[in-house]
């Protein structure tokens, strides 16, 4: 049984919660990201490039029984810690909970805070991208009676 | 360098993710002494007021101190307050040379010419206006210790060059270019020079004379003042055959329907109400580093260049991007195939400021076949201490992320 968004955001957040110094935060950070799977390079081109980041991020979504998948990397562990967390929480959920339910484990693991603004922006780019990719699933589901909700 | 020197930057003295901050992005901007931060605090509180047409006290006060300002700064490069123009900073410096000399002098055929390590700011202007006139961009390449290769500027050289511009300091790498052979180069083929002295500026004395440079542009905000406000410098004869860049008010001598007559310089070039306070800063800040003394500044940040070259060296993996053998105190580097960005994270959760990225000089990357790079950049406020205290730094960063 797949867990929950809400459920995987309370997981990371109780993760983090064993981390008093920010450098270890980050350490655990870039760790999940090097367990990202590798990304086939046919999706590492521009076309698959998250706009606003000082670093690279590709990110591939495909959808499969219903449930939609992400697929990404980026050329800074930091960056790539971050899309893998992404990754963890929203990848094989149902593309309208995907773009419906609000993420709180960023403002939980007190990460947005210590990241530059412009960082920020990028994790915002990615979270608006991966939206994006649901959006487009989300018609195809045909849940477009809850779109009036988005407002 | 002591500790009271240290005392009139305030904004040195705070915590930064519970580390004392250490500030190294000086060649982005400078922090601001007390003697600038007060002349602005008391233009607002004390004599705020337009200047050059009221006659009331605080106009004459104002000018008055507005006008000291371009005094101190022309004294300052060795040149006379017709020649100061106030601008908002080099990139508006060289877009003005760009468009007012150029418009009028560049035409069909001509040949600009950059070096392959100009800042963004010392390229674009450049290439907009070759495209208008159908001028040529040539480019003075580099070695791979980031200095020009001099044999190669002479071969681009010729009757056809109308413009030489380029930086005094490269601000990704350090270098310090050969400028006054540059301009003499230059001046042999009849073509101007335009010095981009945004790095120079903060670090040694520039004498526009002995120089013998055309145009000099620098930015208020690097060489301690406040932002918004830089400096054109440019020789008189030539600032008289340019045409204004902005039309407005304050350079004009008289205006009507029939015609427009424009002002003497400098004010020809600086239409509308100035940066005032901005104005009064930079004096300020020249008068400031002036007390101290550029001398004594040069020579205290080589022997910090020469300390954080020494200890960065020790940082495994560490390669120093820019080797050039004159440099000023900015340190470009890499940790094996660590992302700058990482690395700048983690120094920023240390409380070390630096910055990462390609520094506006991608062709620069392009040509050095990297992305980006480190850079920690040294203002006469930093201290060894600040460098043993961000090699530790590096190596914790760089442990985690190998």
């Amino acid at each position: 049984m797949q867990k929950s968004i809400a459920e995987i955001e309370n997981e990371i957040a109780e993760e983090f919660d064993l981390f008093d110094d920010q450098m270890d935060k980050y350490e655990y950070i870039i760790d999940i990201g090097k367990k990202l799977p590798a990304l086939d390079a046919k999706y590492m081109t521009d076309d698959f490039l998250v706009k606003g980041c000082q670093s690279k991020v590709w990110l591939h979504a495909y959808e499969k029984h219903g449930l939609l998948y992400f697929e990404a990397d980026s050329n800074t562990a930091i960056t790539k810690g971050i899309i893998a967390l992404l990754v963890r929480v929203l990848s094989g959920q149902k593309g309208g909970d995907v773009l419906l339910t609000p993420l709180t484990f960023i403002d939980k693991i007190n990460l947005r805070t210590h990241l530059s603004s412009q960082r920020s922006n990028g994790l915002t780019s990615m979270i608006q991208k991966m939206k994006a990719y649901a959006a487009a699933f989300a018609c195809v589901e045909q849940i477009l009676p809850t779109f009036p909700k988005l407002k | 360098m002591n500790d009271s020197i240290r005392a009139q930057f305030p904004i040195l003295h705070q915590i930064v993710n519970g580390k004392p901050l250490i500030y190294l992005d000086n060649a982005a901007t400078s922090q601001k002494p007390l003697a600038v931060i007060n002349a602005i605090k008391d233009y607002y509180e004390q004599y705020n007021s337009n200047i050059h047409r009221g006659a009331h006290h605080l106009a004459q006060l104002a000018t008055e101190k507005y006008e000291n300002a371009r005094t101190a700064v022309a004294q300052h490069i060795n040149a006379s307050e017709r020649e100061i123009n106030f601008v908002r900073g080099t990139t508006e410096a060289i877009n003005l040379v760009a468009t007012s000399y150029g418009r009028k002098f560049i035409n069909a055929g001509d040949e600009i010419i950059v070096s392959e390590m100009e800042h963004h700011s010392n390229i674009v202007p450049w290439q907009m206006l070759c495209e208008e006139k159908g001028a040529t961009l040539r480019v003075i390449p580099i070695n791979d210790a980031g200095e020009i290769i001099f044999e190669d500027y002479l071969k681009l050289l010729s009757e056809k060059t109308k413009i030489v511009s380029i930086a005094y300091i490269s601000n990704a790498l350090g270098s310090i270019h050969p400028v006054k052979e540059v301009i003499s180069e230059a001046h042999k083929v009849g073509a101007v020079v335009f010095i981009d002295g945004a790095q120079a500026l903060p670090h040694k004395k520039v004498d526009v004379k002995d120089l013998d440079c055309d145009f000099l542009g620098f930015s208020g905000h690097k060489v301690f003042a406040g932002t918004g406000i830089g400096i054109l410098y440019g020789k008189e004869k030539l600032l008289e055959a340019m045409n204004p860049y902005m039309g407005g008010g304050e350079m004009i001598k008289s205006v009507s329907f029939a015609g427009t007559t424009y002002n003497d310089l400098p004010y020809k070039f600086e239409a509308g109400t100035p940066h005032i306070e901005g104005g009064i800063s930079l004096g300020a800040a020249i008068n400031y580093i002036n007390e101290i003394g550029l001398d004594k500044i040069a020579a205290y940040e080589d022997e910090l260049l020469a300390y954080v070259t020494e200890k960065f060296l020790e940082v495994d993996g560490l390669r120093i991007v820019g080797t050039a053998k004159n440099k000023a105190s900015v340190i470009s580097f890499l940790i094996n195939d660590i992302h700058p960005y990482d690395l700048g994270v983690l120094l920023n959760e240390q409380g070390i400021a630096i910055r990462t990225g390609h520094h506006c000089c991608q062709p620069l990357m392009d040509r050095l076949k990297i992305e980006g790079t480190c850079r920690a950049s040294f203002a006469f406020y930093n201290t060894k201490e600040e460098i043993d205290a961000t090699v530790y730094a590096l190596k914790r960063a760089a442990k985690i992320l190998s």
